[in-house]
């Protein structure tokens, strides 16, 4: 599975259009974190456990979007994007979409 | 007596966030200039005379958040206005480490270069006037790596 932000595979071409897939998480930080993140709130900084969280749902809001086109038959997906939202005070979601395709 | 506290933590805040600033920024210039050879460009197509033999997404990121003493003078200048100069370093270097760390992740899987970089920049929490809250931010770089066909296929 190749996944890339651009219209086309660089060096492949695009033989078949499958749709639009998405993936998404939302996802609570968890409270061990967000005391450690208070603290560290004081003296600015970067708040690791939190980059450590958005990364890791972005991955599976990922994962989930390749999942949906495999199951489509496609072997790549492209002009992916990703998106957050903040859904309630200390919940994110984080979404990624693309276009699934098939490549040579 | 009442004063005593928030003013001690002010100036701790003050003196540790200052100096974990400025080390964050000696670090940025150090990567940045190790990665000088990298070529990262924000075109949306690949430039003419690369070949990739492969390609696939990269991406980095990180959390940054501002010190207490910082948010409680942004506090205090949006009640007049105008210019919020705490505000700016911490978006600026959030953005620069988004990207080095996206530039590293290329690098470790073998990349040669990356292009269509995106920026994203997302507020994770609200930080009030009187500096409480959490004052982060989450910036994303992502773009899509290339291995160059040839070995000099990018020679000038």
């Amino acid at each position: 599975m190749i996944i890339s932000n651009t219209e086309t595979i660089p060096g492949r071409k695009i033989v078949e259009f499958y749709g639009v897939v998405t993936g998404n998480t939302v996802r609570a930080k968890h409270i061990g974190r967000d005391i450690m993140a208070g603290l560290k709130n004081i003296v600015g900084g970067e708040l690791k456990g939190y980059t450590e969280l958005l990364s890791d749902s972005r991955k599976e809001a990922t994962d989930r979007m390749i999942e949906q086109a495999q199951s489509m038959g496609a072997n790549a997906v492209v002009n992916v994007r990703f998106a957050t939202s903040s859904i309630s005070q200390g919940a994110a979601e984080l979404f990624a979409y693309g276009t699934a395709v098939r490549v040579e | 007596m009442n004063f005593g506290m928030p003013l001690l933590i002010l100036m701790i805040a003050y003196f540790i966030g200052t100096h974990l600033e400025k080390r964050h920024f000696q670090s940025i210039l150090k990567r940045e200039d190790e990665a000088r050879g990298f070529p990262v460009v924000s075109f949306d197509t690949m430039p003419d005379n690369w070949t990739a033999s492969r390609s696939d997404l990269v991406s980095g990121s990180v959390v940054i958040s501002l010190d207490y003493f910082k948010r409680v003078i942004a506090g205090l200048r949006g009640l007049i206005g105008g210019r919020i100069k705490t505000y700016e370093p911490l978006l600026d270097r959030a953005r620069r480490e988004a990207v080095l760390r996206m530039i590293e992740d290329a690098r470790s899987q073998g990349y040669d270069a990356v292009f269509n970089v995106r920026l994203e920049t997302s507020r994770l929490a609200n930080a009030t006037r009187n500096g409480k809250g959490t004052a982060g931010v989450e910036m994303l770089a992502y773009g899509t790596a290339v291995k160059f066909a040839s070995r000099f296929a990018n020679a000038q």
